[in-house]
């Protein structure tokens, strides 16, 4: 039995309502420990005050630099003692977790009995960067749950200026939209950086996310530095029965208003069965005895949007692969950015193949480490050096699909312009 | 003398292979499944190449879990789900199932238990988000709490697929915003400069770093009270609280002043148009525990008016394309104000430069 419980009069509001409540989960924990019972005293003072109490400091584990997140209590008394002293110190653990985030019930298991033990018994399932979270244990026991969880399989996930954590879809586990092996990519990049992940001395954090499919359920171009966007480069593919049965449930005002008026590139058309054209680029595929699909594969950008519309009826293609986006993230300092276009397309079937992406993603982490500025994330150095800078560096051709437009300035000094152009013709002679 | 303590090495493992996580029947197929449909909200049916077929039941959970409620979650998994479960990134938990049969009797167990089965397709979902007052060191708010709160006003459409495409929500307890882009996302905005407390700076900040840290150059090295500290040009200041993590003697954090705002129209996904970032569409609500009645109105009349205004598959950025922004504060009775005009970096593209107007 713990001590007796703080009042928590604005918390307790939090208990009512439908949705499941974390607070009536911090009591239950309360009830075994003193930890978690002035961890409440101290977020209700939070509530009332509407203010933080917490500090960082330095709190690790033998061997690594990161992947503690640690947190004293600022709340004092007049003599300088924590007003709530059980949770004086309630330091989180990062841990990484298995891609597309799977897990059997006796490691769930193992965790909590782990985090009872040690910690205060709050886990997050999972934080914004993709790692499980064990939060809230005293810096005595961080090295303790460390040794359990690590003798487990499990390793601490970044923090400060390394590689972050990842986290990568369910993709080809459960997904028909999957272009590649997201979790073979995953580990094969991650696991090539543990020493930056473990050891923070880069000049900002860098992340990787892994989505399987342009539809990007990792937010992986707004949050990333490198995001790995799967994609295919041939036909989409389609299936007959399935584009029929498709149409039989939804009619022809839905084909029209919902699939073919939202096909940004016009790509998609609805014809008559005898005026569907044929060729080496062109998908089709009947939806009734009059009328077909015609799909023209070079206009397509793979928004995956008729496909999330007829599942099945249309697929991605065989040719599949991924496109390399470089320099998402979020405001600070210069304002947010989306990833640009740096590989247009890699396969990643092979181990040779997932070989090319990690040296890819070598490189551009050596790079950051040696260009970029204090605090400065890839994106923001590539804002600074210009993207042209950054590909000679990193001995990738310009191509058209990295912009939107070429510039629309003329402040440029071109007298390398006859060299680069002998270049490019020598490159195609030469293939 | 005692003998040094030999300390445990780590063992570099790195990311675990989640091979002997899947299900049975996800690993058989993996790789190798042909489509999915959704049988109701909440579950997820794929159909493999092999004729496999598997169905996904998916719940709310409060993310922050205690022990017991994990437990309770792998008790039900036991019972149905070969042992396996699986997160999303907004934090739901997946059952996955190979009969058919199993289903209903999951979804009674889960609700019965407390946890909503939705989450998925065209409903608002599970709100990614951050860590607050429990556990963040520059909060202006919480996380846990804004989120709970909302999700109780936003239970039904967790239930349901009625909106007319998935709605993504994040809240942020800073503008550094770790919640991420967003369909509709709520995240503090300060309005006053920091409070600097000048007998701390010349201990716990590195000047020079923090000086760098300001995205408007506002801050100089200063002597106040004949000490080293740091200085702010308040004219210029924009509240946005960047030197608060390197410095915490600069205050940023305010009761009053510490407002939230609410931005819409972010989209990751390549769907139609390319992803777009969010957009601030008002601010200035207060910051209002432990239920922020007043953020939770706003968010409840934006994805009303979207609700009933949008067409089906128009994501919220969608949505504002095709009506246009005049028409989207006119049909949400939101103020357009001179601060929703961007000036920062790049800003003049966001400015309409063509007769292009609805009237």
């Amino acid at each position: 039995m713990a001590k007796k419980m703080h009042d928590t009069p604005n918390l307790d509001q939090l208990e009512s309502g439908p949705w499941p409540s974390f607070v009536t989960g911090l009591k239950e924990l309360a009830k075994n420990k003193d930890h978690v019972v002035d961890l409440l005293g101290q977020l209700e003072e939070s509530y009332k005050t509407r203010k933080g109490y917490w500090k960082g400091g330095t709190v690790g584990v033998f061997g690594y630099g990161g992947g503690v997140i640690p947190r004293f209590t600022e709340l004092k008394n007049e003599d300088g003692t924590p007003k709530f002293k059980d949770a004086a110190e309630f330091h989180t653990l990062r841990v990484m977790p298995p891609p597309g985030m799977h897990y059997d019930t006796d490691t769930l298991r193992q965790f909590c009995d782990i985090w009872e033990k040690h910690g205060s018994g709050l886990i997050a399932f999972h934080g914004q960067s993709g790692d499980i979270m064990f939060q809230g244990a005293t810096t005595e026991n961080v090295q303790k749950a460390f040794d359990e969880f690590n003798e487990m399989g499990f390793d601490l996930g970044g923090a400060g200026p390394a590689v972050r954590t990842s986290m990568s879809c369910v993709g080809a586990a459960r997904c028909e939209q999957s272009c590649y092996d997201e979790a073979k990519a995953h580990r094969a990049v991650l696991n090539t950086f543990l020493d930056d992940i473990h050891r923070p001395s880069l000049p900002y954090k860098f992340k990787f996310k892994f989505s399987g499919c342009p539809n990007d359920c990792m937010n992986s171009v707004q949050r990333a530095d490198m995001a790995v966007i799967g994609t295919w480069r041939d036909n989409i593919r389609t299936d007959e029965a399935l584009a029929k049965k498709w149409f039989a449930k939804h009619g022809m005002d839905e084909l029209v208003n919902d699939v073919v008026a939202r096909c940004p590139t016009k790509a998609f058309q609805l014809k008559e069965i005898g005026k569907v054209k044929s060729g080496d680029r062109i998908s089709s595929v009947a939806v009734n005895d009059t009328h077909a699909v015609e799909i023209d594969n070079r206009d397509c950008v793979r928004c995956m949007h008729c496909i999330n519309v007829m599942t099945g009826a249309l697929a991605a293609g065989t040719d599949k692969g991924a496109t390399v986006l470089v320099g998402g993230k979020s405001h600070l300092k210069i304002g947010g950015l989306l990833g640009t276009v740096i590989l247009p397309f890699i396969k990643l079937d092979t181990d040779e193949d997932v070989e090319k992406l990690v040296d890819f993603a070598q490189r551009t982490i050596d790079f950051f480490a040696e260009n970029a500025l204090e605090h400065e994330r890839t994106g923001e150095m590539i804002e600074r050096i210009g993207l042209a800078n950054f590909l000679e560096a990193m001995e990738i051709d310009a191509d058209p699909a990295m912009v939107n437009s070429p510039r629309m300035n003329p402040y440029v000094r071109t007298d390398g312009w006859d060299d680069e152009v002998a270049k490019i013709n020598a490159k195609k002679n030469a293939a | 003398m005692n003998a040094p303590v030999q300390m445990r090495k780590p063992k570099e493992t790195g990311v675990p292979d989640n091979k002997k996580y899947l299900h049975p029947l996800l690993l058989k197929n993996y790789g190798n499944w042909k489509y999915h449909d959704r049988p109701r909200p909440g579950v997820l049916h794929h159909v493999s190449h092999s004729g496999d077929e598997v169905w996904s039941v998916r719940a709310g959970t409060q993310r922050q879990m205690d022990v017991y409620t994990i437990r309770k979650l792998c008790d039900i998994a036991d019972k149905f789900a070969e042992g396996r479960v699986r997160f999303t990134i907004r934090s739901n938990i997946e059952y996955i199932v190979s009969d058919e049969s199993k289903v209903a009797p999951l979804i009674a167990e889960l609700e019965k238990s407390g946890f909503p089965v939705g989450g998925t397709g065209n409903s608002v979902t599970m709100i990614a988000h951050t860590q607050g007052w429990l556990h963040c060191d520059i909060p202006g708010t919480d996380a846990s709490g804004v989120v709970k709160a909302l999700m109780d006003e936003l239970y039904d459409e967790f239930r349901r697929e009625e909106m007319p495409n998935r709605v993504h929500l994040s809240t942020s307890c800073c503008e550094i915003n770790c919640g991420g882009q967003a369909d509709l996302a709520i995240i503090v905005q300060h309005t006053k400069p920091p409070v600097i407390n000048h007998d701390l700076v010349a201990n716990v900040c590195e000047r020079p770093t923090v000086v760098a840290r300001c995205p408007v150059a506002a801050i100089r090295p200063a002597m106040v009270n004949g000490k080293p500290s740091l200085e702010i040009d308040e004219a210029k200041c924009m509240c946005c609280g960047a030197c608060y993590p390197p410095c915490p003697p600069m205050q940023i954090n305010d009761p009053e002043n510490s407002k939230l705002a609410i931005w819409v129209g972010g989209k990751n996904s390549n769907a139609r148009g390319k992803p777009t970032f969010m957009k601030m569409v008002a601010s200035g609500l207060p910051n209002n525990a432990p239920r922020w009645p007043e953020v939770g109105a706003v968010v409840k009349n934006i994805l009303h008016v979207y609700k009933e205004d949008a067409r089906p598959w128009e994501r919220m950025a969608d949505w504002i394309d095709r009506i246009g922004w005049p028409s989207f504060f006119e049909k949400t009775g939101l103020p357009f104000t001179k601060y929703l005009i961007d000036d920062w970096r790049g800003s003049r593209a966001n400015l309409n430069s063509s007769t292009h107007i609805r009237f």
